[in-house]
């Protein structure tokens, strides 16, 4: 059993000037440390997390959305660091694809992350100093089992719907086979149901630049009053290559040079995607912390769903009563569609009700977190459909006139 | 010629008021209501849309084209992008009451696997597809040396998805090989739709195209 410090509130209309202050996260108590996947319990928890929208009256109307890597729960409103409109802006909100004035939004910030929640930049209780690398390493299943105890503390029996993309879609996926009767519908958006080598090996190039940087000092930058960002930045240029297309980059910058006319004959950002990735690196270290970026990788290099099944998928699903909706992208390359087919094909296997989607785009990976007017018609309908079978009535106020009537006839 | 027997093609209208198409409104009616149902290349997915409104079904589709999938994804069915030809395989035995493969079965690869897949994932099939036989299919080849082009096959040769084209004959004969079972046909006429005709020939040279409901000697 979980308890919030003070209950924390229901709603929350996203303009909350300080996002940061303490009215929205919810503490798990020293008495009740949770179990961790590596065998330590932790404790404190302090998960931070935002919500939208209202929870109705029978509690069936929240939809919990679970951050990527490097994400956070500022999912729909301006972020307290880089004062950049919400990530998902575009996707939540009054009338849009989740739509607030139907459903109940929660994003927790998820465990070992950088924004609120506990993470290696914590302070140990045993030690009063933040964790550094003494903080366990945690799993996709630890962030799963922390985002548990908050819907639990909100009441929460059941979610109508658990959505998130690359990690986050991890995260989905570790809902649905922890918890299936607490999820009704499931969105694992751009995912896998494992980590490939290669992308173990991309997450190894990030750890190794964080770790090769000398103001790392063995994870204890904190004590020597310096940040690795050096290291972070080039983890980060290296991950935001992953994250594009071919198509997408030489769109953007083809050969293109950055202030000058002619090739410079040296090292200097020559090209503007230099340019680019170089200020992707910069701004990146502003707001993200070393440490946690370890851990997280780390969680999801670890993650395997069929991990204690054989290595096979199709019992993780057995009996699964959750409506999954699978998406891909077409120019995905790190999480390309053939790793969302084999996650169909196990649903298929169980005769789950699962819907597949590939959306055809040139943007990569990040194609999830973009406008792609295709992406979210298709996550709208799934939603309404999902609302229909769920009994959810249509938006509580402000209906748009060019949404779909959703409801029984 | 008689058209006597048949009968007035079914009044289905599907929930945005539009008629179902003949051949998906007959297969509504050999389908019980609460049943579990699979429908391979549901297009938009009219048909599972209609018996999840009318009949109360719990309905699944396989649609090979993109947009065919993201209409019947945002009208709340559950429908994946897939192939009759490679997908079926990974369903379980008798997971669904009805499988319904519906004027699909002449554009799979391997109408057989296709087929032999079909009553095992299903208590029973359904299986409708245009008929080859049809006489005005046999005079266009027959007088005019061409490949036929008709309402029911719209296609040119060279671009035709129809690559395993088969007549009424065909298909009970191939049924007969496989052991499988055909409990109820229907075999449509340009202006109706009746139970096949003794002799099978005639329904061979006058129906347009047939309806099967198919099962598995078990």
């Amino acid at each position: 059993m979980t308890a919030t410090e003070s209950r924390p509130p229901l709603t929350g209309d996203g303009t909350t000037s300080s996002p940061l202050d303490h009215s929205q996260r919810l503490v798990v108590p020293v008495a009740e440390p949770m179990p961790l996947d590596c065998g330590t319990p932790l404790a404190p928890i302090v998960i931070a997390y935002r919500t939208y929208g209202k929870l109705n009256a029978d509690r069936s109307n929240a939809i919990l959305i679970c951050h990527a890597l490097t994400g956070d729960q500022f999912v729909a409103d301006r972020h307290p660091v880089t004062g950049k409109p919400g990530w998902w802006g575009h996707m939540i909100g009054p009338g849009r694809p989740i739509d607030t004035d139907r459903y109940f939004v929660i994003c927790p910030n998820a465990l070992g992350g950088c924004m609120g929640t506990t993470g290696p930049n914590s302070i140990d209780p045993a030690t009063g100093a933040p964790y550094a690398l003494d903080f366990p390493v945690i799993t996709i299943g630890d962030m799963v089992r922390a985002q548990k105890l908050l819907v639990d503390a909100l009441g929460i029996d059941q979610l109508f719907c658990v959505i998130g993309g690359s990690m986050g879609g991890m995260q989905v996926l570790q809902w649905a086979a922890d918890y299936p009767d607490s999820v009704f519908g499931a969105i694992p958006i751009a995912t896998s149901w494992r980590h490939t080598a290669q992308n173990i090996a991309f997450h190894e190039v990030g750890r190794q630049a964080i770790m090769s940087d000398p103001d790392w000092h063995e994870g204890n930058y904190d004590r020597f009053g310096v940040r690795p960002t050096r290291g972070l930045a080039i983890a980060r240029m290296a991950a935001h290559v992953t994250y594009l297309s071919e198509t997408a980059l030489h769109r953007k910058f083809g050969r293109s040079l950055q202030d000058r006319k002619m090739l410079s004959f040296g090292f200097g950002a020559d090209f503007q995607v230099e340019s680019y990735l170089r200020h992707q690196g910069i701004t990146f270290v502003d707001r993200f912390d070393a440490n946690s970026y370890l851990y997280m990788t780390r969680a999801m290099d670890y993650f395997d769903l069929a991990l204690g099944h054989g290595g096979r998928l199709t019992p993780v699903f057995l009996g699964t009563p959750t409506r999954f909706c699978i998406v891909s992208f077409t120019s995905d390359w790190l999480f390309p569609t053939s790793e969302s087919r084999q996650i169909v094909h196990a649903l298929n296997a169980v005769a789950a009700n699962v819907s597949f989607v590939e959306i055809e785009s040139d943007k990569g990976h990040d194609a999830f977190l973009l406008d792609e007017p295709e992406f979210l018609r298709v996550l709208h309908g799934f939603l309404d459909g999902l609302a229909e079978h769920r009994g959810l009535g249509p938006a509580d106020t402000g209906p748009d006139p060019d949404s779909r009537a959703a409801g029984q006839p | 010629m008689t058209q006597g027997g048949v009968s007035d093609v079914v009044d289905a209208v599907s929930e945005n008021g539009s008629p179902l198409r003949r051949d998906l409104a007959l297969i509504a009616e050999m389908i019980p209501p609460g049943s579990r149902v699979l429908d391979i290349g549901c297009a938009e997915g009219d048909l599972l849309h209609h018996l999840w409104h009318d009949k109360h079904i719990d309905g699944r589709g396989i649609e090979l084209s993109q947009a065919g999938v993201h209409a019947c994804v945002s009208r709340g069915l559950s429908v994946i992008q897939g192939d009759a030809d490679t997908d079926l395989i990974d369903y379980p035995d008798l997971s669904f009451d009805y499988a319904v493969l519906s004027q699909t079965l002449q554009a799979t690869r391997s109408p057989r696997d296709v087929l032999d897949n079909l009553v095992r994932i299903g208590r029973h099939a359904i299986v409708s597809v245009p008929n080859f036989g049809y006489w005005r299919v046999r005079l266009a080849l027959l007088f005019r040396g061409r490949m036929p082009v008709t309402p029911n096959l719209p296609f040119s040769w060279f671009d035709t998805p129809n690559i395993h084209l088969c007549t009424i004959s065909d298909l009970t004969a191939l049924c007969a090989d496989m052991e499988i079972i055909i409990e109820r046909s229907l075999i449509m006429f340009p202006r109706g739709v009746a139970k096949p005709m003794a002799p099978q020939w005639l329904a061979n040279l006058l129906g347009e195209g047939a309806i099967f409901l198919l099962k598995k000697a078990r």
